[in-house]
């Protein structure tokens, strides 16, 4: 039991499932009340799409686990409305010290641009994520969360998928049209169907502490390579809310995981780290060792992976939960057009396409931490020293340091979902690139861009003449619908306009009056124009919608 | 007709420093007093300090791949 949380229990509720004469097909089940199954609920609940939330457990993610949330995910949980309570209790840095032995070799700052409703990253542990989703979730009437049902079968009978759910009042059967697997790195169903999931082992042990401590350290993330605390090895500090820190020792291949997790053995490892006058308490420890693999595909038919089910990573770089949710952000609002009928079934398979390659990318990332940080001969361990000797001085050498290479939203560069470009564009976001925010005015209030984009495709004109007024009919009765938002110029008929008093927008899209941008739900660019005329628009959903 | 004294993406391999046995003389002497893991590490810090240096990714490829050949 945590000393600064009290974990709340959800308790099982029956549900006419249970004694219905024939399984009850829903359209979609999602396996797994984590911080992605709970996401791609609130999405579809957005969609207004009902679903189902099967969670073996009772309560919320035990120990904090993840605890960095980048911006990309803070502003898909702004869209999900949970962005601003995780902000609101989170620990938002942007500070941080890289020390090699006992010296501080340098200081950095993300220098986070002005401008954006959301930091680079806030801290917070996961299980205060939990609740503020399980809290919304709750308050939809479109998602039905079931606590203690455990889904123990599957089965894809091709044009729905058989679940087997067992529960504190015996097991029930029931189907779906679709099923997300969001089921965790050693999901179930995963197992259950066989799945193959590769990738490289990495012989190292890490031990993690929450400590609950009134600690003057600043809100900074400190990395230590060759602390005098923990010889040889690598140690992280990070602070998250109600004054816990997370600290992160690297304790080699050879510690044993049982006898390392003894509060014994850790209190006075952490003296050593934080000083014999530190006053702490311990809250949570674990031992653990990763992985970096990924299932080879994610979708499977009508089961889909999502998250850790579907590709696990080292946590340097904070690319786990973060990119799960990524995942889920790509995922939903296709699944919601294939589900009407808009768009082929063959959409899904972009899922893969897109997150594959951003999954490779956050695999590559945190592999090259990893290696940095765990050197695997002496002449890696050498380049790695040299690289921090040279740190000391050099800025160049600073770039190379790698103690975690922070999750940025992934590029969909390539995708055939995108639509080249055919005007000539110097800056703004490319087709496949996630929209930046601005800060703007709507009705003589401060807003933010990124709340007027999502949800639905939009068309983003800059400054558009009243000869585009037109347009918004048009393209409002394509399918799916396109909504029309202006930045600058006059109020039209169809169209919501903000204004852009400091510019910023303009010159984040590289906005000339006329300029339009085609934005998917999932705030990713679809196409671009300097003058847009509606058979491209056209053109451009059906491409982005995998016609 | 000029003879191309570069690899595929640069990586010069024709004669280039003004003065060599100057050069080779210094790298000598940097090691003089080491032992062999300090010599080692002076070696890292001297190929990563040559790689900013060069700053052009193909060319340190190339390199790499050519000192690799041995």
């Amino acid at each position: 039991m945590l000393k600064s949380f009290d974990y709340p229990h959800y308790p099982f509720r029956s549900t006419p499932d249970q004694t219905a004469g024939q399984p009850v097909r829903h359209d979609v089940i999602v396996i797994g009340g984590g911080p992605v199954g709970l996401c791609a609920a609130l999405d579809l609940a957005k969609h207004g799409r009902k679903c189902v939330v099967l969670n073996g457990a009772d309560t919320v993610s035990v120990g904090s686990r993840a605890i960095c949330w980048s911006k990309r995910t803070l502003e898909i949980c702004d869209r999900l409305d949970i962005g601003v309570p995780v902000l609101e209790k989170g620990i938002t840095w942007q500070n941080g010290r890289v020390f090699f032995g006992d010296e501080n070799l340098y200081n950095f700052d993300l220098l986070p641009e002005k401008g954006h409703q959301y930091p680079a990253f806030v801290n917070l542990q996961q299980y205060y994520f939990e609740i503020f989703a399980v809290e919304a979730a709750e308050a939809s009437d479109l998602i039905d969360l079931r606590w203690r049902s455990k889904a123990v079968s599957i089965e894809d009978k091709g044009d729905h998928v058989v679940l087997e759910v067992e529960t504190p009042e015996g097991t029930y059967r029931v189907e779906a049209d679709y099923v997300l697997a969001a089921d965790g790195a050693r999901s179930g169903i995963r197992r259950q169907m066989g799945l193959d999931f590769k990738g490289q082992v990495f012989e190292d042990r890490f031990l993690i502490a929450d400590v609950i401590m009134r600690a003057d350290f600043p809100t900074e993330r400190w990395f230590w390579f060759d602390p005098p605390f923990n010889p040889g090895q690598s140690a992280l500090l990070h602070k998250q809310a109600d004054d816990v820190w997370r600290i992160d020792m690297q304790l080699g291949w050879d510690a044993d995981p049982e006898e390392e997790k003894k509060p014994e053995k850790v209190i006075p490892r952490l003296k050593r780290m934080l000083g014999d006058d530190a006053q702490f308490d311990l809250e949570w420890v674990s031992v653990y060792t990763f992985q970096c693999r990924r299932l080879e595909k994610f979708r499977h038919n009508r089961v889909i992976f999502v998250g850790d089910s579907a590709h696990q990573v080292s946590p340097f770089g904070a690319r786990g939960g973060n990119g799960g949710i990524q995942d889920t952000d790509n995922l939903i609002w296709k699944l919601d057009l294939v589900l009407a009928g808009t768009a082929p079934e063959s959409l899904l398979d972009t899922y893969d396409r897109e997150r594959i390659h951003a999954g490779d990318e956050n695999i590559l990332n945190s592999t090259r931490s990893t290696d940095f940080i765990t050197p695997k001969n002496a002449a890696s361990r050498r380049f790695r020293d040299a690289t921090l000797a040279l740190a000391r001085k050099h800025p160049f050498a600073r770039r190379m340091v790698n103690s975690g290479r922070l999750s940025l939203p992934a590029v969909l560069q390539g995708s055939p979902l995108n639509t080249p470009d055919k005007d000539a564009f110097d800056s703004g976001p490319v087709p496949g690139a996630p929209c930046p925010d601005a800060p703007v005015i709507l009705d003589g209030k401060q807003d933010w861009l990124l709340h007027h984009l999502g949800g639905a495709f939009v068309l983003l004109a800059f400054n558009p003449s009243a000869d585009l007024a037109a347009l918004a009919a048009t393209v409002g009765a394509f399918s799916p619908p396109i909504r029309c938002l202006a930045v600058g110029g006059d109020q039209m008929v169809g169209w919501t306009t903000l204004s852009d008093p400091e510019g910023i927008a303009r010159t984040r899209f590289g906005g000339e009056a006329g300029t339009a941008y085609l934005i998917r739900p999932d705030q990713h660019v679809a196409a671009r124009w300097r003058q847009a005329e509606s058979g491209d628009i056209e053109a451009a959903l059906n491409r982005a919608i995998g016609k | 007709m000029a003879t191309d004294t570069t690899g595929k993406n640069g990586l010069m391999t024709e004669p280039n420093i003004p003065d060599p046995d100057g050069f080779y003389e210094r790298l000598i002497a940097a090691h003089r007093d080491l032992d062999e893991e300090q010599s080692a590490a002076l070696n890292s810090r001297l190929i990563l300090l040559l790689a900013n240096h060069i700053g052009d990714q193909a060319v340190l490829i190339e390199a790499i791949d050519e000192a690799a050949k041995g």
